[in-house]
């Protein structure tokens, strides 16, 4: 059975001025249909690099990527265009709404950009908000919630043209722990109802959260496992110590 | 996405930002002010020159003599008339005039500023002047180079008290009877206007101030064959002078012609100048577009992160900024037709006839189209500006 995502020695490098920068190093990495994994890794790990690229939003420089089978790599801005609008849904950290929309127009986007027509559009932006538990405010602008009902719209917003992968980048790193848990059980209950999520974080206690955690390093998978394997946590806090002691 | 839905999207980032929209919009609401007015007061002034030259007699052609030197060849009253005669399929009326000097008296006071003009019987026909009371100059006033005279409504209102037929004025001295007045030419007859005139037998006026008779007023059956006429007139009088510098003709058409010319090179000019203003406008909704892609940077990198293809960016911004200059290309309109009509009735009660500042439909669709246009050309650069952002780059601007 092929891979929703599915990593082939993939390698990004930057050019900084005069200086390379290799941010992600030959990984490999397959993550199935209906997975729960977290990504995770400290600040400069790659983990990022990994979100663009499996977001679309970046192309390797070397390596495969295949999204459901099909080369990501080769495909040009149009394309790539088309790939995020229908096969991802986005969740930020910082919620990225348009403030001067409404939330239902904000989930309503990216059908938009489908070409889903207005009144199916609402349908289904209304269905999505409801499911986050937001359906009675519908027409509040993202300033008027607070922040844990901003990340709910958003995930709404992944939510309602029923991506292949949900891809949450620190997607409780602007709220206080009880929403990050709130947001945290409904990415689960989503697993739970057969989505595939990648969370991307550098939080453990947020990671564990997921059935499997890859971790990164200078670019390199440092562990690919189950969550509730020793190492997993482990092998992160002799690397956090000895971080600490440089 | 549809284009409706970038057009919705345009009016509600302009409802959310009146204030700026509004400043934004200023310079092409200025522009399209200045062109609609300038096009107008253009219009108006070659209407109001027309209806003046048309009051003339567009169908009047002037002959001047001037003589060859101290030659006697030189033409006559007669020949002239005989040559109106001989053409009559192209003309029609002929009179000589002569100007006269010297001033008006009436009981004792002088007026400096009433013409006196010596003309034939014919003069009233080709002017269109109609004899209100009394009668106009006969041929029998000509031939007897009687001291008689017609008045304009003015001195006949001033000076007469409306019944100046029999009275007397004097000029240059001698006395003439008042057997005609004429009807007012305007609403307000004035002094020094057409109505402060005084019609004398031409033979009398010639008399009077010892000259020849060196002007013809002639008028054409149609003014469709005004250059025809002309060249009758041209080829007899050459005929008679052999030499073309002792006269000239001129079709009162033709003046109207190079007249209106005039003012529609004078308008196209004023008009050019206004649209600068335009051009400026648009570089002032350039330069706020670029503000507003880079403020709108993450929203562009949310919207790209979300589906929108480049083609999809662009067209938002365009859209947004064509919307802007097309708005502000209408408020111009409406405010341009505001200050026409508050200058129609300046200019109308400041020379005291009708006076319409009217710039026509088309030249307010073309404004309309030019500033809409202008918000597509000077929104092209923002537009891609937004449209090339890096997603990854734009979802980090802070």
């Amino acid at each position: 059975m092929s891979a929703l995502i599915e990593f082939q020695k993939v390698s990004k490098i930057y050019k900084m001025g005069d200086a390379t920068v290799v941010a992600a190093n030959e990984i490999s990495m397959r993550i199935q249909k209906g997975e729960f994994v977290s990504i995770v890794g400290s600040s400069g790990s790659g983990k990022s690099t990994c979100m663009n690229i499996i977001g679309c939003l970046d192309v390797p420089t070397s390596g495969t990527y295949l999204l459901d089978g099909r080369d990501v790599g080769s495909m040009n801005k149009n394309e790539l265009a088309e790939i995020r609008n229908k096969m991802l849904g986005f969740i930020f950290q910082q919620y990225n709404l348009l403030p001067k929309l409404n939330i239902l127009e904000n989930v309503e986007v990216p059908l938009m950009y489908r070409g889903v027509p207005r009144a199916k559009r609402h349908e289904l932006a209304k269905a999505a908000l409801e499911k986050v538990g937001l359906g009675d405010k519908l027409r509040h602008r993202p300033s008027q919630l607070s922040g844990g009902q901003q990340q709910r719209v958003s995930i709404a917003r992944a939510l309602a043209g029923d991506p292949a992968v949900i891809l949450a980048d620190e997607p409780t790193g602007a709220l206080d722990s009880r929403t990050g848990r709130e947001v945290l059980a409904m990415l689960q209950e989503l697993h739970n109802q057969g989505h595939t999520v990648v969370l991307i974080t550098h939080d453990n206690s947020i990671a564990v959260e997921a059935e499997r955690i890859i971790r990164l390093e200078d670019g390199n998978v440092v562990y690919d496992g189950p969550s509730d394997a020793p190492e997993a946590v482990v092998t992160a806090r002799k690397r956090e110590k000895g971080a600490v002691g440089q | 996405m549809k284009i409706t839905e970038a057009f919705t999207l345009a009016l509600k980032n302009i409802r959310t930002s009146k204030m700026r929209t509004f400043l934004t919009m200023l310079g092409i609401i200025i522009g399209v002010m200045a062109v609609i007015v300038i096009v107008g007061l253009g219009n108006g002034l070659s209407n109001y020159v027309t209806e003046s030259f048309s009051s003339l007699g567009t169908n009047t052609l002037t002959v001047s003599v001037s003589g060859r030197g101290s030659s006697t060849r030189n033409v006559s009253v007669d020949q002239m008339y005989e040559l109106v005669d001989e053409n009559s399929e192209y003309l029609e009326y002929i009179s000589p005039t002569v100007n006269v000097s010297g001033g008006v008296r009436i009981d004792g006071e002088q007026l400096y500023y009433t013409s006196t003009t010596g003309v034939g019987e014919d003069y009233f026909k080709i002017k269109n002047y109609t004899v209100a009371s009394g009668r106009g100059i006969s041929f029998g006033d000509i031939d007897q180079r009687k001291s008689v005279c017609v008045i304009g409504a003015y001195l006949n209102d001033t000076y007469f008290g409306g019944s100046g037929v029999g009275e007397t004025l004097r000029v240059g001295g001698r006395m003439f009877t008042v057997v005609g007045v004429l009807e007012a030419s305007s609403s307000e007859p004035e002094e020094g206007g057409t109505d402060d005139a005084v019609y004398i037998p031409y033979s009398t006026a010639a008399r009077l101030s010892g000259t020849t008779i060196n002007s013809y007023t002639i008028t054409m059956r149609s003014e469709d064959y005004a250059s025809e006429s002309k060249a009758v007139l041209e080829d007899a009088l050459l005929e008679i002078f052999g030499d073309s510098d002792s006269y000239s003709v001129i079709s009162m058409s033709e003046m109207l012609e190079s007249m209106t010319s005039m003012i529609n090179v004078l308008v196209y000019v004023l008009a050019g100048i206004a649209a600068i203003s335009l051009l400026v406008g648009g570089i002032g909704i350039m330069n706020i577009m670029l503000v507003s892609v880079t403020e709108r940077t993450r929203e562009i990198g949310v919207r790209k992160s979300l589906g929108a293809k480049e083609r999809y960016i662009l067209e938002q911004f365009i859209i947004e900024a064509a919307v802007t200059s097309a708005l502000g290309g209408s408020l111009g309109i409406v405010l341009g037709y505001g200050l026409s009509a508050i200058a129609s009735t300046v200019a109308s009660s400041a020379i005291g006839s009708s006076f319409t500042v009217d710039p026509g439909l088309s030249a307010v669709m073309l404004a309309f189209g030019i500033s809409a246009g202008i918000g597509v050309l000077f929104g092209f650069l923002p537009a891609r500006k937004a449209a090339r952002l890096n997603p990854i780059e734009a979802l980090h601007f802070d």
